[in-house]
């Protein structure tokens, strides 16, 4: 300890600097950074007005809602687990908002009831997985046929949002200068940090870490194994109404055909984001990455042409296999 | 006494019990519903009917099923499937589309061929992620369900592509024997797949790698070619289907064909009695989950509710099958059911 301090302050910055190597769990993160400030210079090189910082802006603003969402699934896929329900969710969230307006509620009753509706759906989801050890992947299954089906119940036409109070909201700035950001985008980057400090910092964080590496000895440990794993699917549930919600303000229509897929950006991001699909490793920043990622991608598309929009399924793919493939390499060489 | 066990212990005991049960009662409430639910006519010689419907509906699902019930049983999932049915029917409506002569009878069988190898070797690339790199095999087929649907745009240019030739549409509106040929292909590959698995080793090798794939290596099982087989057979499974489904409508959209069909397809074999932790699989549960699926479809608006809460019933139908198959609850009924002597006489009776 005492002779690697000597070292370290004998040398100059520069020597630090160059000899400092990054801890190898950062590293996943690390590519997905570099892929990010590759991809924008890429753009900023290629096109006229790429380099401009609204475009960063942008690109937070038209992805807050998958942003909020990848959140909730690196919760559930550090424990090992899978929420396929988030894209029904996001759909149920914006029809509970459309109709319950349209009913005559006050927004900010009407937006407890899209959360509420959204955690409890988690509940039951995680209470499922648990109890009953249903696998992950069928209990969220269910969810989401449940949670489309109930959108169909509620209303099977579109319902368009035109509560002054709501869109007042949904177009709430903040301004820089000459750029500016939405609140949306706010309570997304708000969520992420949230989120990072509660992995990182909380004995909840810290059990999410310990199911995925291996529950039996989280549980023998004496860890709250039911209550984190009933715990993240809530969070997930949670998230995932949240990020409805920051849709609905997107959208400002509530519809049974919206967020279609969904669940797959939310996983794609998560996984490019650089966290271990088995669990036990991973960061939200990663996460919020692989949405910039994702995000950047579609603006590269868009920016450029001449490429037809389902080049961006088949670019989210590739990424998703290179990673993958490089992740599966990565834990193997590690004891 | 144990060991003959009579009649009606073996039928209560018979792992179709249920799933037969469930079917039979859906069956009933549209009797009951519409009493003339079961009227079948013959109409210039084919035969016509809410059942025939059933069955021609349940074809798409089944097959699907099929090569899912493999896959399941070998421990894996397959979640590229609808991907792969609309890059089948992309290609060979394209290749129809693109031939010199449309309607031509060759001009299909050649265009579903093509499309078929497509297929395979794309369940071949699963089989490959999940067999050689040893990625899980929810993520490995993962990528093709996301990249899958771009492909299949990318192949239709982003168009819905229409195909006019009868021999292609024969395929899903054609009957044979009076009975729809969807059904007929569909049956075809299930007794083709119930021969190859019940009547040689492969499946009992599939259930052994299902249950235990290292023990079943070192016993000398390749079950390194048999997963890769049982991906390649559900891509193929995948693609029959996605024939079947864009010859319904004589058209194909990449955005919407077989849209959802791999969670139908993981329902039915999940109704049939399949574990999906792998090893013991049932195809007949397989069928009957799938004739299960298409029923329910057909209840639904029977009894006045809209179609759209279809996935409202679905759900209601995967919690239901999920718990009861639950050890924790099978286990929680047989306490409050049963004395603390019945086990014994069970597990006499098993032997």
């Amino acid at each position: 300890m005492s002779a690697s301090t000597a070292t370290v302050s004998a040398g100059s910055v520069w020597d630090r600097v160059k000899g400092y190597s990054p801890p190898s769990r950062f590293l996943p993160v690390i590519a997905t950074l570099a892929l990010f400030i590759g991809l924008f210079a890429l753009g900023g090189v290629r096109y006229e007005g790429f380099s401009d910082p609204q475009v960063l802006l942008s690109l937070l603003i038209d992805n807050a809602f998958l942003i909020v969402l990848a959140v909730g699934m690196t919760f559930v896929i550090l424990t090992g687990g899978i929420d396929l329900s988030v894209g029904s969710v996001v759909a149920l969230s914006t029809m509970i908002a459309a109709k319950t307006l349209q009913m005559g509620w006050s927004p900010y009753l009407s937006m407890a009831a899209v959360l509420a509706t959204g955690t409890l759906l988690g509940l039951l989801m995680g209470l499922l997985v648990h109890y009953f050890d249903i696998q992950p992947f069928i209990a969220t299954l269910a969810g989401l046929f449940l949670a489309r089906g109930l959108t169909y119940l509620i209303s099977v036409e579109s319902i368009s949002i035109s509560d002054p109070t709501f869109t007042k909201l949904a177009f709430k700035t903040v301004t820089f200068g000459d750029y500016y950001l939405r609140w949306t985008a706010i309570i997304a980057l708000v969520t992420v940090a949230i989120a990072a400090y509660v992995l990182a910092r909380t004995r909840f964080g810290r059990t999410v870490y310990a199911i995925g590496g291996n529950e039996s000895s989280a549980m023998l440990m004496g860890l709250r194994v039911a209550f984190t794993k009933v715990g993240v699917y809530v969070i997930s549930g949670f998230c995932a109404s949240l990020g409805g919600l920051l849709f609905s303000f997107y959208i400002l229509s509530g519809n049974s055909l919206h967020a279609i897929g969904t669940e797959l950006d939310a996983i794609a991001a998560v996984v490019i984001g650089g966290t271990l699909l088995t669990g036990g490793r991973g960061y939200v920043v990663g996460s919020l990455l692989g949405v910039l990622v994702l995000g950047l991608i579609r603006v590269l598309i868009s920016f450029d042409g001449t490429l037809s929009s389902y080049w961006i399924r088949i670019i989210t793919g590739a990424l998703l296999l290179v990673f993958v493939v490089v992740q599966r390499f990565a834990t193997r060489r590690q004891p | 006494m144990p060991e003959t066990a009579t009649l009606t212990q073996r039928v209560l005991r018979h792992p179709l019990l249920w799933p037969v049960l469930a079917l039979v009662v859906l069956l009933l409430i549209n009797v009951v519903v519409k009493p003339n639910f079961f009227d079948i006519r013959m109409q210039d010689g084919h035969l016509y009917g809410n059942l025939v419907d059933i069955v021609r509906n349940s074809a798409p699902v089944l097959l699907v099923a099929l090569g899912m019930t493999l896959v399941i049983a070998t421990r894996g999932i397959d979640l590229s499937v609808g991907a792969i049915a609309a890059i089948s029917a992309a290609v060979a409506c394209t290749r129809i589309v693109g031939a010199g002569d449309e309607a031509a009878l060759t001009t299909a069988v050649l265009a579903c061929t093509y499309a078929l190898a497509v297929c395979i070797v794309l369940g071949a690339w699963n089989g490959f992620l999940v067999s050689v790199v040893g990625i899980q095999p929810i993520i490995a087929t993962l990528i093709l369900m996301v990249a899958g649907r771009g492909i299949s745009m990318a192949i239709t240019d982003g168009q819905i592509t229409t195909v006019r030739n009868g021999w292609f549409s024969d395929l899903a509106s054609g009957y044979v024997l009076t009975l729809p040929l969807a059904f007929i292909i569909a049956l075809g590959v299930f007794v083709l797949t119930a021969i190859l698995t019940r009547r040689t080793a492969l499946g009992m090798l599939i259930e052994a790698v299902g249950i235990n794939p290292e023990a079943s290596r070192l016993a000398g099982v390749r079950s390194r070619t048999i997963i890769w087989t049982v991906y390649a057979f559900s891509g193929f499974c995948a693609g029959v289907a996605g024939l079947v489904i864009a010859a319904n409508t004589n058209s194909v959209n990449a955005n919407s064909l077989g849209l959802w069909i791999e969670l139908d397809a993981i329902l039915a074999v999940v109704i049939g009695g399949t574990s999906l932790a792998g090893g013991r699989f049932s195809l007949t549960g397989t069928l009957v989950g799938a004739l299960f699926i298409a029923t329910l479809a057909r209840t639904i608006p029977n009894i006045g509710i809209p179609s759209e809460l279809n996935y409202l019933f679905k759900a209601v139908v995967v919690i239901a099958v999920c718990l009861l198959q639950s050890p924790k609850v099978r286990a929680l009924f047989r306490v409050h059911r049963r004395g603390p002597s019945v086990p014994v006489l069970a597990k006499g009776s098993a032997a």
